[in-house]
């Protein structure tokens, strides 16, 4: 008997149809509705259409925040770039050289959606490694920023010897890269660090570049081997009291800060770079879903209206004749 | 959709000759014109073993190289001066230079035998003609080659006129003080590192 009340309870305060274009628990449009229902309803397209709009202007908005910062950091980019050019004057450029203990620094970025430049890197350190591979010779890596971390962990985890991030934190300086550079060479053993980072060349383009430097027990060896730009290095006098040795230490630290303060600054910008085209063409990726949407919307509408003045116009001349 | 059209655009077209890749690609930002050259032993090493991927280039196909040592000594003396910050001076033509090497001040003309020096703080100035521009350097590298170039690599440097005379005093008395109070070997090596800037930039104001 209560459940008999209950239920009649139930049918009177069965939901009041209200006007069937807002129905909230109506069909959605996807799903095949029977002709002439009226609960047509253009809530989840227009949800839809709020959501890709505000995509689109969080994209927009990126972009500009990556292009004012990219502004900033090519300046000081494009003014460290002859800060390596002496040492490659110097000591030649020797990519190619046979060590036993190689280290693969990989610069990258902390942040994401910014196109394909860190898979670029980690692609080429995977290239670097492959390359550098023999029976008694295992490059190791440093990683430094997360994303290329996050790659690298999932197949080399036992390479990597050291990983760095959050660089980018604070506006990078020469003092934090050489701190930077210093640890690094403390912890590490090497005869050649391959420091891999993408060169900005322009607001698209950017060039994937490795730098080498040498240890100074290894342009040792190459200077007595008398080859090369390197075998040139004897008939250069040391000023001062230092041996050559002692010289050479020097100067590879010094060489070794001077190109990560190259490359960080370059591949900071390449990121701003390729966030920027990323974003760019995700905000119009966006507007046209939102085109495409506001087209269906519309016919929706139009459907909705249609069936309405249909059903009123029947029900009408029903009754007249 | 589009969004990989953009990254086929952006391919690089494949090129016979290395010339004509350099013609090809107009370089926007302003980069050194690059004499495309690189490490053939490399290029030909990493084709071999992965060859889906393009082979990364290497700072040498980046700059201009240099030229050989001629057969007489050059009238003027090529310098590049160059700060982490900026190049304040990049292939310019100059009579002498004089360095603070750690062994004193060493005078580069043309025709100088090729060097490596090792800098000091202290004065640098730069002699062209009848001018002379004089700079405080902190520290750094000079690397004469046999060709009259001199590239000097320094972390700071400053012109002279723009340091201020009472902060290098109080500088210098400051870091005295702390020479005489340190107590661990760290501290008095960098109190006698202060005392060495400051007593490097009193002679160079008054010198």
């Amino acid at each position: 008997m209560a459940m008999a009340a209950l239920r009649r309870e139930g049918r009177r305060f069965a939901p009041s149809s209200p006007p069937p274009l807002l129905d909230a628990s109506a069909l959605l449009i996807e799903h095949h509705v029977p002709f002439g229902a009226r609960s047509i309803s253009t809530q989840v397209v227009r949800n839809r259409m709020k959501s890709v709009k505000n995509i689109q202007k969080i994209t927009k908005a990126m972009k500009m925040v990556a292009a004012s910062k990219l502004r900033a950091i090519q300046i000081r980019a494009e003014n460290s770039r002859g800060l390596w050019q002496p040492f490659i004057a110097l000591l030649g450029d020797t990519p190619s050289i046979d060590v036993k203990k190689n280290v693969i620094v990989t610069v990258s970025s902390d942040k994401g959606l910014c196109g394909g430049i860190n898979s670029t890197s980690v692609r080429l350190s995977k290239g670097l490694h492959k390359l550098n591979s023999g029976p008694d010779k295992e490059p190791k890596y440093v990683v430094v920023g997360e994303k290329a971390k996050v790659q690298l962990i999932r197949d080399s985890r036992k390479h990597i010897h050291l990983t760095i991030s959050e660089l980018t934190k604070i506006p990078l300086n020469y003092t934090q890269v050489s701190v930077l550079a210093d640890d690094i060479i403390k912890n590490v053993e090497f005869d050649a660090l391959k420091i891999v980072f993408n060169k900005f060349h322009s607001v698209v383009s950017f060039i994937p570049t490795v730098s080498t430097v040498l240890s100074p027990e290894v342009v040792e060896r190459e200077v007595e081997s008398g080859s090369g730009k390197l075998g040139e290095l004897d008939s250069y006098e040391i000023e001062g009291g230092s041996t050559r040795g002692e010289t050479l230490q020097n100067l590879a630290e010094f060489q070794f800060s001077c190109v990560m303060f190259n490359a960080v600054l370059e591949n900071a910008c390449s990121e701003m770079g390729a966030r920027m085209s990323a974003m760019d063409s995700s905000s119009r990726n966006a507007g046209e879903v939102l085109d495409r949407l506001t087209l269906t919307y519309n016919r929706t509408r139009q459907a909705a209206i249609t069936t309405e003045l249909t059903e009123i116009i029947s029900g009408a001349s029903a009754l007249e004749g | 959709m589009f969004r990989h059209a953009a990254k086929l655009l952006r391919r690089p077209v494949p090129t016979t000759s290395p010339a004509a890749a350099a013609v090809s690609r107009r370089p926007f930002s302003s980069d050194l014109p690059a004499a495309e050259t690189a490490d053939p032993a490399f290029v030909e090493a990493w084709k071999k073993l992965i060859p889906n991927i393009d082979p990364p280039k290497t700072p040498l196909s980046f700059m201009q190289p240099r030229p050989a040592t001629p057969a007489s000594i050059p009238t003027k003396l090529t310098v590049n001066f160059v700060l982490p910050y900026a190049s304040e001076l990049s292939a310019k033509e100059v009579d002498m230079v004089i360095v603070p090497a750690t062994t004193g001040q060493l005078g580069v003309l043309p025709g100088h035998v090729p060097t490596i020096a090792e800098l000091r703080p202290g004065l640098m100035s730069v002699h062209d003609g009848n001018d002379v521009t004089k700079y405080f350097v902190s520290s750094g590298f000079a690397f004469i080659h046999a060709n009259s170039f001199a590239d000097i690599i320094a972390v700071e440097a400053v012109p002279i006129d723009r340091i201020d005379a009472n902060l290098v005093q109080k500088g210098l008395a400051e870091f005295t003080q702390k020479v005489n109070s340190a107590s661990t070997d760290l501290e008095k090596a960098e109190a006698q590192i202060g005392v060495d800037v400051h007593s490097a930039l009193n002679s160079a104001l008054t010198g």
